[in-house]
Formats: structure tokens, sequence, C-alpha cells
């Protein structure tokens, strides 16, 4: 049987839409039809515009008509995270603060795939203001993994993994903060990549740590991440932290890199496989680097010491920095207003406490906690030191390899509700922190399954805006595998 | 690094400009508590001469030319206020 259109990477649907074998709208309507079809169950999407998307997949067949098609991703349907603006579409956070919020403009990704020829489709579910690890914490619903409806997709771009997985789009955009595209990526058994901070433009997406914040797709295939990242990334005056440099043709210089270097050094850190890993994860792991030695890659052990200290480093600063850019959610401008008010003052507290859900409150509580005086240089300057320490951990282990293997997260995809004590939701991010605290990139792809069926993740961590390697070396993988090739039941 | 026991909430909820109920104190109190003992490992490491980082990449002050640019028109920007009158955001009284 052949796979469903839903289900085919972009690589493929790009040229049945340029030999005419499938037109955009056939395209949008099979994606569309999919949604209707598992979205009850999956709870992926916050909203959808099918009239939007199919008027979108009309303009990309007439331009096709026209002999003025715009690339690979014209008329490839691709849904965001509901924190990217779209312009006139709802932007939610997934939060009862921006319940009835509408994007006035669009975000730079967002522009740049609309320019690419994309459709724009949907908004997908999160932890509300992208801070969880399991999609749990949305304020309107939770959204559940496709391989097994009664564990969680992971987060905080949960909707984003599920609704690829799930066939509900062809390829989609998350936010990763700690871990929150690979988090959830490895839990669905997708692709997902965290670019190196700086490269991909923050202009239009709701700010939670902006240090360590960065937009990313997720896709079936490592080429389809690399054709993705190629339209999202470049300078943006619009972010002073966007960085001017030139944007490689990411999927023609992964292939190049593959024909040209077939040896490729990894690193196996020894502390991301001590306690608390999972045993199916782990012998997943194992093999994967056993493929990479039989590919002729040298495997070396090393060390990053400061590891354990990662998550108490990232709940400082993401904490810190999300009570700063979340002190602009004050029920004047837009918003959440509370009508219970008696003065200004009062509509700021009362506001912010009934539009703000209860990981929100948490976290806005602990980063303003650490940075209050007395308190600053104890625990927030602090931090910022470990985490120099942390990135020069990484950069001394690339003197001697080209990029980091490890497990993407600890466990496959766990129960909903089976971690209502927040620092164990925290300690599900401890392989993935690191890579923001580094800024670095970091890529998972499916690497197995466990017994029960649920698909676990390989993360390959790359140098700093080195992707098209980090991309190569993961292309390696997955060329001789086919987990990309199962699809769950639904 | 001082012990999690001196998170006063309510000083830090004033701070926030945050109202919360005397569950949530409880609760958030027990859970943060739980979260600063984790954090305080990091009094383990030795940070002497250690710079802090802010950010992961070098980043320095961005010039942008002094040039009127195309903005939101004002019916864009206000769409989305929770009371508006006469092109402006109605906001309770300020001053008595």
């Amino acid at each position: 049987m052949s796979t469903e259109l839903f289900f085919k990477p972009v690589t493929e649907l790009a040229g049945l839409l340029e030999a005419k074998t499938v037109s955009a709208v056939e395209l949008t309507k099979a994606v569309i039809a999919r949604t209707k079809a598992v979205d009850a169950r999956v709870k992926a999407f916050n909203s959808y515009d099918e009239a939007d998307a199919l008027a979108q997949a009309e303009a990309s067949d007439t331009r096709r008509a026209a002999g003025q098609a715009r690339g690979l991703l014209d008329g490839i349907p691709v849904g965001f995270k509901d924190v990217i603006s779209v312009a006139g579409q709802p932007l939610t956070a997934s939060s009862r603060m921006l319940a009835n919020f509408v994007s006035p403009y669009d975000a730079t990704v967002t522009r740049k795939l609309k320019d690419a020829g994309a459709i724009s489709w949907g908004r997908l579910n999160l932890d509300e203001f992208a801070m969880g690890s399991s999609t749990e914490n949305s304020a309107f619903q939770a959204t559940c993994n496709p391989w097994d409806l009664s564990r969680v997709p992971g987060g905080s771009s949960g909707g984003s993994a599920a609704a690829l997985a799930a066939g509900e789009a062809i390829a989609t955009l998350g936010s990763d903060t700690g871990g929150s595209i690979r988090q959830p990526a490895a839990l669905c058994g997708v692709v997902g990549l965290k670019p190196t901070y700086g490269l991909v433009s923050r202009y239009g997406l709701i700010a939670f740590a902006s240090s360590l914040d960065q937009i990313g797709p997720f896709a079936r295939t490592v080429d389809d991440a690399a054709l993705l990242l190629e339209a999202i990334a470049g300078h943006d005056p619009l972010d002073s932290t966007s960085v001017n440099r030139p944007v490689p043709r990411y999927s023609e210089e992964m292939h190049r890199i593959r024909r040209e270097k077939k040896v490729f050094r990894l690193g196996i850190p020894k502390e991301y496989f001590g306690e608390g890993l999972d045993p199916e994860v782990g012998a997943a792991v194992e093999k994967a680097i056993g493929f990479y030695k039989s590919q002729g890659c040298e495997i070396r052990e090393v060390s990053l010491p400061h590891t354990e200290y990662g998550v108490g480093v990232y709940y400082i600063i993401a904490t810190a920095e999300c009570s700063s850019n979340l002190a602009r959610y004050d029920g004047i401008r837009y918003g959440h207003r509370s009508k219970e008010a008696k003065d200004v003052v009062d509509l700021y507290f009362k506001s912010r406490a009934e539009g703000f859900g209860a990981e929100v409150k948490r976290r806005i509580i602990l980063g303003t906690y650490v940075l209050s005086s007395g308190y600053y240089d104890a625990f927030y300057l602090r931090a910022q030191k470990v985490r120099t320490l942390i990135r020069q951990d990484f950069l001394n282990a690339y003197k001697d390899v080209d990029a980091i293997l490890t497990p993407t997260s600890p466990t496959p995809a766990f129960r909903a509700g089976d971690k209502s004590d927040p620092l164990a939701m925290y300690l599900c991010d401890v392989y993935t922190i690191g890579v923001n605290l580094a800024g670095l990139p970091g890529i998972s792809v499916p690497c197995g399954f466990s017994s029960g069926g649920l698909p676990i993740g390989l993360q390959l961590i790359g140098q700093p805006f080195k992707e098209a390697e980090l991309l190569a070396i993961a292309d390696l993988y997955e060329g001789g595998h086919d987990w990309q090739r199962r699809h769950p039941k639904l | 690094m001082p012990a999690p026991a001196e998170l006063n909430i309510d000083h830090v909820a004033k701070l926030a400009r945050l109202a919360l109920t005397p569950g949530e104190k409880a609760q958030f109190s027990q859970q943060l508590g739980d979260v600063l003992h984790h954090i305080e490992q990091l009094s383990k490491v030795d940070v002497s001469g250690v710079e802090p980082t802010a950010h992961a990449f070098p980043i320095y002050n961005v010039w942008a030319d002094d040039v009127a640019q195309p903005a939101l028109p004002v019916e864009v920007a206000l769409r989305n206020a929770p009371a508006q009158r006469d092109n402006m955001i109605v906001v309770p009284k300020v001053v008595e």
C-alpha cells in the first residue's frame, strides 16, 4: 500500500507537486481531512482556518500553473506552534491571558515561509507560554501522544510534534528553550531541530527566556528539516540577537558533506548515561552508536563535567528571564483584563492572577525571587557563571569531536498525569538543557521503539553554526534505518 | 547560598504584581522549596574567576538608521486592547 499523502515527506511531495500529479489544493484537502478525522483524539490544534489554508493552496497552484513556483516548499502545509505570529490569526500561547489575541503582524519565520510558498496551517498547542515538558499545562486542552493516547507528546511544543506524527501537517515549527523541540520530537517519533542561538529570528515569537529561545522545525526526515531550516534561517534587523552571517543551502550542503566526508568523530558524554536513564532508551542509543561505528565513524568518550548543574542553572536563568518578559502582561494594552479591579495597581495583580495558569505563576515567582534584592548574586549571577562552565565543557569536547551523541529524553513518553511534581517534570529536560545554555544546535532523530511501541529519540549536538554537518551526521543515521516510515495507527 | 525557607512568598508575589490565593501560596512555597533545594547544589561549584554568560554568543549593541519606517496603523495596534476610545487605551483612573 502506498503511503497516504499526509504521511509523505516534503522532498517527495515537492516532486508530486512539480509533476502536477498532485495539486496544492488536493494536498491541503488531504491534510485538512486527516486533521478532522484524528484531532478530536490527538488535540494538537488550538485553532485552524480551513478557508484561509485552501486560499493559500489555490494561490500556490496558480503560481505553479504560471511557471512561477517558488521552490520545494511551495504548496506544503506547515503548522505553527501557537507562540509564532501569523497575521490575522489567533495567537494564544495556550494561555487564558491571550485567549482572544489576534496577531497584528507576521513573525519573520512566518513571512519567510510564506515567501517560500508554504501554506500556513493552524496553530498548535503547547504548555502555557512554552513552560513545561508534556503539553498538559495548556489552558485549553492536553495534547495526546499519537502512538498511545494515554501518554503525553512531550513539550512544550507537544502540539507541533503530535500533529506531524499524526499526519495533520507535512512539517511544523516549534520553539526550544530547554528542549521544547527535541524532547517532543523524540517522544512522538519525528525529527526535531533546535538551531544555534541567533541563526533564526525570534521576531514575532512570544518571548519566554530570550537568551535561550530559538525557533526550529519538526519534520519527517532530516532532509525535510534541512529544507525548513534554510527557509527560516538568516539575519533579521528586527531581532537584535540575530546573527549576521551567510546562510548555506543546508540541504545541498548536507549532501555535499555526506559525499565528501564519511568519517565523523562522535563524542559520547558519560554523564548522559547514568542514573535515571531508561534501559530501553539506553539500549537504543547504544545500537545507534554501534551503527555509526559500523559506518567507520570514530567514537570517543568525552566529559561534560558540569552536566548535573544544568537543570539548576536553567531554572534560575529561564525563570529570571520569564519573570521579566511576562511583566508585559498587565491587563492594560492587550491580553486579559480583570473586571474585578478597584484601581490600576489592583488591575495588574488581578489580571495576572486570572490570566496565568499555575506553572506560569510558579516560574514568575521563582524568577522574581532569584532576581530580588539580596539574592541576585547568590542565584542569578552564580547561575550565569556556571552557564559559562557548561558552555566551556562543550567547547572543550569539540576539540576532539565533530558532534556529541546522547539520548534526547531519559524515558519514552510518560502517562498523562504522571509527573504532577514540578521538579520531576523539570528533570525531564536534563539531556536537552545544556544545548540551550551553551547556544548550540541540537537535533533529535527517531532511533527505535520501546517494547511498548513508544518512539525513542537520539540527540546529536553540533558545533555553533555547523548545522550542515550536524544534519549530515543525522542523515547518515537515518539513511541506515527506516523508523521514519512507521506511523501511529489512529 | 540562602536557605530555601527564605522565600517570602508574600513579598515576592507583591514584587511580581501577582495576586495569589492562600492555597497557591502554600502549594508554591512547598514546590519551590523542593526546586530551590535542587538548585542549592550550584553552591558546590567553584566559580572564582569565572565570567558570567548572559548570552551564549557575544552580542553587541545594534544600531539602526534613524529613518521612519512604515508601522502598524493605530486601529491595528489597538485591536487587542481590552478597552479603547478615540484611538487611545482606556485604563482605570491613575491619579485621584
